[in-house]
């Protein structure tokens, strides 16, 4: 029971939560069919990756691994701003969100 | 204490992202990532990094995650269609990300060297990063200003024109979102919608 009290957590469990995180980012980003879906396993990876940036800046007091976290911060929410701007024109054209459907680049 | 909190936020994490795969309404999807994103800035508070834990919560869990529930439900999303495509990546996909997270886990268990996360470690201050973040990578910082700058152009271009037959002003192009999302199926008993629907069967 005093294990469970530890005052220490090992770093290769925190890798290990990223390394899964991203992998279920990307069955999410397989077997889903709904564009939105797909889009939010997208940031799911980025997640995870952002943990592992994360983990490794403290293994090492880098306050640079911080850094490049806050730089992928800014790139997705670009990124979101014009990926669902992107959804919503599709959804104007073609009626439908489900990515088999949308399949043609022209109308 | 440490343990107990990674446990339990880890556990969050995990359980938000299986429920995102899980749910077939978007909107579910979105709400477990934003349990997935919350709890991750608890774990990056254990780590120490407590500018990101806050930037975490209001640029993702706020204002990302806002849009995401915005948009699905401006566009009136239903549940998905499980089809052909879906079954073939199923049976091809998940062999093949069990595989890729089996090594990266052996990597990570057999890596020599990799230190503890203490709560006594303390953190790095806001003052610590910002002192690098403005001095020896003042470029790059300026460089996402100007990214983020043209993100937001394109966004307003991409949503307010693409699509529309008529070319009126912004307002009307918001309108006729409006109508768009308001009532879907008025959209797919539209002729413009029938035509589309029997061409594409």
């Amino acid at each position: 029971m005093s294990s469970l009290f530890a005052q220490e957590v090992p770093l290769s469990w925190y890798l290990l939560l990223s390394a899964a995180l991203f992998s279920l980012g990307v069955v999410g980003f397989l077997i889903t069919r709904n564009l939105i879906t797909v889009f939010m396993s997208i940031e799911l990876m980025l997640n995870g990756v952002n943990l592992s940036f994360v983990t490794f800046a403290h293994q090492w007091h880098a306050v640079k691994g911080q850094i490049f976290v806050f730089f992928v911060m800014m790139v997705a929410a670009a990124e979101a701003a014009v990926g669902l701007a992107i959804i919503i024109a599709v959804f104007r054209a073609r009626a439908t969100l489900a990515v088999d459907r949308i399949d043609r680049m022209k109308l | 204490m440490h343990l107990i909190l990674f446990l339990v936020f880890a556990g969050l994490c995990l359980a938000g992202a299986i429920n995102l795969l899980l749910q077939s309404h978007p909107i579910n999807s979105a709400l477990s990532l934003i349990v997935v994103m919350t709890s991750l800035a608890v774990l990056y508070l254990l780590l120490g990094a407590e500018f990101l834990a806050a930037a975490q919560i209001i640029v993702y869990a706020g204002a990302i995650m806002v849009l995401f529930t915005f948009v699905v439900m401006l566009l009136n999303a239903g549940r998905e269609e499980r089809t052909l495509g879906s079954r073939v990546a199923r049976a091809v996909g998940f062999p093949a990300v069990v595989a890729i997270l089996a090594v990266i886990a052996t990597v990570i268990l057999h890596a020599q060297g990799l230190g503890v996360a203490r709560l006594s470690d303390g953190i790095t201050s806001t003052e610590e990063l910002s002192a690098v973040l403005f001095t020896k990578l003042l470029l790059p910082f300026e460089v996402t200003s100007v990214l983020i700058l043209i993100a937001i152009l394109g966004a307003v271009a991409l949503a307010s024109h693409c699509g529309s037959e008529e070319q009126g002003t912004g307002i009307r192009d918001q309108g006729s979102a409006v109508t768009l999302a308001g009532s879907d199926n008025r959209i797919l008993q539209s002729p413009q919608g029938n035509a589309e629907r029997t061409g594409e069967e």
